[in-house]
């Protein structure tokens, strides 16, 4: 027999949840502040399963100007400029209406960066989807990389960087993080807060209609069969209308009119009034009937909790309320005074004038629920660890097994994906997609920005801890080897269903992960996201903490790609090779076995490869750099010549088995390029830093040779190559 | 010379167009609002690329109706230079001073990489400083690139010599892939009968400073100055 649910267990609120919400009114909640609460007290606004855990984070440091917290973090870069950035995930709409899905999730996070006051100039995006042999898998990598495209390219952002990543555990639940990066002038952020009693609170841009009612609430939860059911829970965007109301926001923030401003995104006008109450100290009081509305008819209820998108609610000081409807104007949108800021604490919604709800805004906020959850390490990991791969035999033809790892979707040219989106819009892209990082130049200065986003997830399935280190580690590392200095993150914690003890167990380990190397690599946390319940019938994905790093180049001219750039360059390894070949892209490619050791990471030895590098790039030496990840030595090294259009001839002396060798992925290694004629003075570079170098070999030819000690193992055409890794994914995808 | 980029709701390439000219050309540029309606003092008009009123229509086919396209036509009727590239192209054949359409890209996808064109008249006031089939690499950016219009308009525009650019591969071939998006006869842009309204999809802003990858794109806008300091 099927059990009734309660109203409030309908939308996502346990008994005990539901006693507190009686004991903070005193009195049964009307159906409104019921649905508020729900959607406030959802993990996905108040991070109830996950706040613990992230406290763990490293948050200041002498960059960071706003830390988490606000809608977006804020790094000082110097001669008084900041960036705002921020990533988010948009998991669950995009797993049931992959096109809006994707581009809501690009419209949501460009408004977390300009509502801060900052200009947007670039989007990246992480991308994973299941195995692409299935339909609907292939359904879905269309349909989101096409609304990322209509979005970001609508926008005039270019979208830079970023990645697309495949493995089956994330055949029912594709992740779609997106990040976007703005510029603001230190000094002129804007902040999500509410007071001076009796300032209007205005909402403006887009009208209010019935989309995405209640999609934080179905954020929180596992996907299922009726899931289906919960498209109208997914927001339909409008890129056109998220561009005026940018550029009309910006134009209203260089006014000093606006004492607050956020935007309304997750459990819309609800989230947005309430966190402005609480970050001000103050409270709210406003008339639903006065917000601008689609359509007839709507309740409060499903005012409170549409997540129509392209809307901001706005604090202005008082008298000045027809500036904001002037500029507004002048964009076609509309701009409409809905209430007021008072002092009390609350936020009061009226229905023409009757109350319809009034619950204490940091009930909504700071003081919802925190659970501590049970933590378990999983079974399989048992398994996992103790399996061999030296129990599995040698290829016999080195150069097919290379051909093939080339063709992996983990590591073949994700150029398909990329050319969709407008990625040079801004003219200020130096490095475009495709290298270890995006490099920008900032226009009116000599500085450049580096940015990534990614994250190799098997390693956190293996070893959440140690996966959670690289994840931080690989990304500086990508910034690094792109010529700048790694500044700090912003994350989205992708996992399954907290409640399981041991998801909540690889949770808190990768975060722990994370936090050790933030801190040894001086890269705090400015902000981020958790998005839990990722997580189907048949399971949960592999846990994914996506990590967005800013890099710093003091000089654009450092900016460094990983191809190739003359012949008779010589190549080196800075780092040395490991017998680690457990969690490789190979043994999942090759072996069909996504097992093994995850990589150990040694913090001291990253940061020592690290420096050595960003020395050599500064000081001129480095024609090419490139870290090995997935696929390893013999991948990178390729990567390297493909791009370049150069031939290599390698001999690496090591007498670890060839496999090993070749496609482990031990970590810290970077190989960069080096003119012949500073041969001389980069040995000597070399020598003062306590870094392994280890000369490889030799640009040259048109053929990949790579040998080991001695005795060619590998050898094939550059250009051959360079066809299979670029067509792969087209070829697969057109196959059907 | 004084040039004027056209600021529609939606544009977003007008900060490239002035960037490439105030930095880069260094001569005085002014961004002009779609509501106003006087371009008099202005030398030259560039309509800019992006996505006028959001494109959700055919593109171009709204930002046409703007206040400033009487403008826009008046300059160009007075025989002064009007560039329009990629959307801006789309609005001047919807607004009738280019003939022809651009259609969906035969992919029906959204397509950003660079291409190379090649200058098949370099006769014209925006291409006297590149050579006859001169080759430049240059990107594209769009969906609705693929150039289309009736057999006599074609055939037309070819005896008139009036397709400036044309899609082609790093030698200059017309080969079948070098054309990104089905384009008649390879059409990247065309001219006016007066030869002084050019519109093109590829983006020369994109690809005029160094540090970019390139700067193909930068002597068409040279072209346009020396043809101006010539004439005062």
């Amino acid at each position: 027999m099927k059990r009734i649910k309660t109203p409030w267990q309908e939308m996502g609120l346990s008994d005990q949840e539901y006693e507190k919400i009686l004991s903070i009114l005193k009195r049964e909640p009307t159906l409104p502040e019921l649905g508020m609460f729900s959607a406030m007290w959802s993990e996905h606004c108040s991070y109830k399963n996950s706040k613990p855990v992230l406290r763990l984070f490293p948050t200041t440091g002498k960059r960071v100007l706003q830390g988490p917290g606000e809608n977006a973090g804020v790094i000082d870069i110097g001669d008084g400029q900041a960036i705002a950035f921020k990533v988010e995930s948009h998991n669950h709409p995009s797993a049931i209406e992959p096109f809006q899905g994707a581009a809501t999730g690009v419209g949501g996070i460009i408004r977390d960066v300009f509502t801060m006051g900052a200009r947007p100039i670039a989007c990246l995006n992480s991308l994973r989807f299941g195995n692409l042999e299935q339909a609907r898998v292939r359904y879905l990598l269309n349909g989101v990389v096409d609304g990322i495209a209509a979005y970001g390219n609508c926008m005039g952002i270019p979208t830079v960087g970023g990645e697309t990543w495949f493995n089956e555990s994330y055949n029912g639940n594709p992740l779609v993080n997106a990040m976007c990066v703005g510029l603001i002038e230190n000094g002129k952020i804007h902040k999500g807060i509410a007071k001076g009693v009796g300032n209007p609170v205005m909402a403006v841009g887009a009208r209010t209609g019935r989309d995405g009612i209640h999609g934080a609430t179905f954020a929180s939860e596992e996907l299922s069969e009726e899931s289906e059911n919960k498209r109208p829970a997914v927001q339909v965007g409008d890129p056109f209308m998220e561009k005026l109301l940018l550029e009309a926001c910006l134009e209203l923030m260089e006014t000093d009119a606006v004492v607050g401003i956020q935007d309304m995104g997750a459990a819309g006008i609800t989230s947005s009034s309430c966190e402005m109450a609480a970050r001000g100290q103050s409270g709210i009081d406003y008339d639903v009937a006065l917000v601008p509305q689609r359509e007839q008819g709507m309740t409060p209820y499903e005012i409170l909790l549409s997540e129509s998108q392209e809307r901001m609610l706005v604090v202005v000081e008082k008298g000045r309320e027809s500036e904001v409807t002037q500029i507004f104007d002048k964009w076609g949108l509309e701009a409409a005074v809905i209430g007021h800021v008072t002092n009390d604490g609350y936020v009061t919604v009226r229905e023409h004038g009757t109350i319809v709800a009034h619950i204490p805004a940091s009930a909504l906020t700071d003081d919802a629920p925190v659970y501590h959850k049970e933590s378990r390490k999983p079974a399989y990991l048992s398994e996992t660890e103790a399996f061999d791969p030296l129990s599995l035999a040698e290829p016999n033809n080195y150069s097919e097994t290379l051909k093939s790892m080339m063709t992996s979707p983990n590591i073949c040219s994700k150029e398909w994906v990329y050319r969709h989106y407008d990625h040079m819009v801004r003219t200020s892209t130096v490095i475009r997609p495709g290298s270890d990082a995006a490099v920008l130049r900032i226009k009116g200065t000599q500085k450049g920005l580096a940015m990534s986003l990614d994250c190799n997830s098997r390693y956190v399935y293996l070893n959440p801890r140690e996966g959670g280190k690289i994840a931080v580690a690989e990304a500086a590392r990508n910034v690094v080897c792109s010529g700048a200095e790694p500044m700090a993150i912003t994350n989205c914690l992708n996992f399954g269903n907290p409640e399981k003890p041991e998801v909540f167990y690889t949770f808190r380990e990768a975060v722990e992960g994370m936090a050790e190397s933030c801190r040894a690599l001086e890269t705090p946390v400015t902000g981020g996201n958790v998005s839990f319940y990722n997580e189907n019938q048949n399971g949960a994905v592999y846990p994914t903490p996506t990590v967005g790093m800013m890099g710093l180049l003091t000089d654009i001219d450092h900016a460094t790609t990983l191809s190739l750039k003359q012949e008779a360059d010589r190549l080196y390894l800075v780092g040395i090779n490991t017998d680690e070949l457990g969690a490789s892209e190979y043994l999942s490619h090759m072996h069909g076995l996504n097992t093994g050791k995850t990589p150990k990471l040694n913090l001291e030895a990253e940061k020592s490869v690290q420096n050595l590098v960003l020395n050599g790039i500064r000081q001129g030496f480095v024609n090419a750099a490139h870290d090995c990840s997935e696929g390893g030595l013999a991948v990178a090294l390729s990567e390297m010549a493909i791009t370049g259009h150069l031939g290599i001839d390698v001999d690496l002396p090591d007498a670890l088995r060839s496999d090993v060798l070749f496609f482990g992925e031990g970590q810290s290694r970077i190989v960069v390029s080096i003119p012949e004629e500073k041969r001389a003075l980069w040995a000597t570079f070399t020598a003062t830093h306590q870094v392994p170098v280890q000369y490889l070999g030799t640009v040259s030819g048109e053929q990949i040779i790579i040998r080991q000690q001695g005795e060619i193992k590998i050898q094939v055409t550059c250009d051959e190559l360079h066809r299979l890794w670029k067509e792969a994914l087209p070829c697969t995808l057109s196959k059907h | 010379m004084k040039f004027a980029v056209i600021l529609f709701p939606g544009s977003n390439c007008e900060v490239d167009c002035v960037h490439v000219i105030k930095e880069v050309l260094q001569e005085p540029v002014t961004t002009v609002w779609h509501k106003d309606t006087d371009l008099s003092e202005f030398d030259a008009v560039i309509l800019p690329g992006g996505f006028s009123y959001g494109d959700y229509l055919r593109c171009g086919a709204i930002a046409r109706f703007s206040p400033i396209m009487e403008a826009v036509i008046a300059h160009a009727k007075a025989g002064k230079p009007v560039l329009g590239i990629c959307n801006g192209f789309q609005i001047l054949t919807e607004c009738g001073l280019l003939p022809g359409v651009l259609l969906r890209n035969r992919s029906l996808q959204f397509i950003c990489e660079d291409r190379f064109i090649r200058v098949e008249n370099n006769l014209t006031q925006f291409t006297h400083q590149y050579s006859k089939h001169q080759v430049l690499r240059i990107p594209i950016a769009h969906a609705e690139g693929n150039y289309y219009a009736d057999p006599e308009t074609i055939e037309k525009l070819e005896s008139e010599n009036r397709v400036v650019f044309r899609y082609c591969d790093e030698q200059g071939n017309l080969t079948e892939e070098s054309n990104p998006n089905g384009a008649m006869n390879h059409i990247a842009g065309i001219i006016n009968e007066a030869g002084n309204v050019l519109g093109m999809m590829p983006h020369p802003e994109r690809l005029s400073e160094i540090i970019l990858g390139g700067d193909d794109g930068l002597a068409l806008f040279e072209s346009m100055l020396k043809t101006w300091r010539d004439r005062i």
